[in-house]
């Protein structure tokens, strides 16, 4: 899923401080799961935006809101509801979700709540780690399933580098070296001469390096 | 300045079970601030950080939770989760310029005990000093020691 945090409050206040009618909106997908904009969180940012407003001298009328996520057209279509309930939206969704109203709904003002930070899973509860960059040029098949691009802080293609130390990454002591991982899984799975072959030069274009993506399935466009 | 100081309360059940005996009177004969409301909750870990921020919203100049010692807690933990929730609004407070030991979390055995006295005067006296909360413009009306 992709995972975020929500942005420092006075950050937040700053970009709001100037309206009168403000609609925090929830987003009842990934960041829901990942507890940083669902509607609990999007509960309690509107009481805090009320509180920082009042603390700089400033009131709003804050409302909260939530669609069942906010990277689909329709139920983007779906904030009519609060049509003249607001004259500012808080989007509590990652990016997406933030783009997808500016694209959307030209004549109204949306703010980030959060900080769109990875793709990631939840190995522990209140814990969320990266696992995926979207490179959009999957290596996965080679590597026993560890991603290298994701977990390896210089993206190596061959690993592991110099600064791997007794299993740990040289720029924290706390992270898991991919390399090592992978080279220890792909030893139980008997696969270990398959890292003997090196990997050719990456095309990055795929990564976004080429620009803004974009996915079309024929078979689903009507 | 000299104010007094609007305080609310969230004790668990099993906590404050018998300060609220008789109304409140034992609690008010041994000395527990009067302007602390007390609100009774089944377990402090069902309290929601919505539900202190909303007291702050209401005007409080400090709110406190009072839970189980965090290894005797009756619902097991919580009263440890009620404390992250204290901490998550202490960080909160500080985060919107606000003094963040206006939010607290005390671990008290159940019972009337001298601890959950002290607790409330310890509270008033840190209040008493900090000064009006910046929340207070929208006070509303007044209620009771008992009131929740």
């Amino acid at each position: 899923m992709i995972i975020a945090e929500r942005k420092p409050l006075a950050e937040i206040v700053d970009m709001v401080k100037g309206h009168d009618k403000i609609l925090v909106l929830a987003c009842r997908g990934c960041v829901t799961v990942c507890s940083a904009g669902g509607e609990r969180e999007a509960a309690i940012l509107a009481s805090l935006i009320r509180l920082g407003l009042q603390k700089i001298g400033s009131s709003a009328e804050v409302i909260e809101g939530s669609l069942v996520r906010q990277c689909d057209k329709e139920y983007i279509d779906a904030i009519d509801r609060w049509q003249g309930q607001y004259d500012a939206i808080l989007s509590t969704a990652c990016g997406v979700g933030v783009n997808f109203i500016a694209n959307l709904r030209p004549g109204d003002n949306v703010y980030p709540a959060l900080n769109t930070t990875f793709f990631g899973g939840s190995a522990q509860q209140g814990i969320w780690s990266e696992q995926c960059a979207g490179c959009g040029d999957c290596v996965l098949h080679l590597t026993g399933g560890l991603c290298p691009v994701a977990r390896c802080a210089k993206s190596l293609m061959n690993g592991p580098c110099g600064g791997s130390v007794d299993g740990r990454c040289e720029i924290d002591r706390e992270v898991d070296c991919v390399w090592q991982l992978i080279y220890d899984r792909m030893g139980r799975l008997n696969r270990r001469e398959e890292l003997q072959t090196s990997v050719p030069i990456r095309d990055w274009s795929s990564a976004g390096h080429g620009g803004p993506r974009k996915q079309v399935r024929k078979d689903l466009t009507v | 300045m000299s104010f007094t100081p609007d305080i609310r309360l969230f004790s668990c059940h099993y906590t404050s079970q018998q300060s609220c005996a008789d109304q409140g009177a034992e609690l008010r004969k041994l000395g527990f601030p009067e302007n602390i409301r007390l609100n009774r909750v089944s377990c402090t870990g069902k309290l929601q950080v919505t539900t202190l921020l909303k007291a702050f919203e209401e005007g409080a100049d400090a709110v406190y939770v009072v839970g189980c010692p965090v290894d005797a807690c009756h619902n097991v933990k919580g009263s440890l989760r009620a404390a992250k929730r204290v901490e998550a609004v202490r960080q909160a407070l500080g985060e919107l310029g606000v003094e963040p030991e206006r939010v607290a979390m005390y671990h008290l055995p159940r019972g009337l005990h001298p601890e959950f006295i002290d607790a409330g005067r310890e509270m008033n006296e840190r209040i008493g000093k900090l000064g009006p909360g910046p929340f207070r413009l929208n006070r509303q009306t007044e209620s009771t020691l008992m009131g929740a």
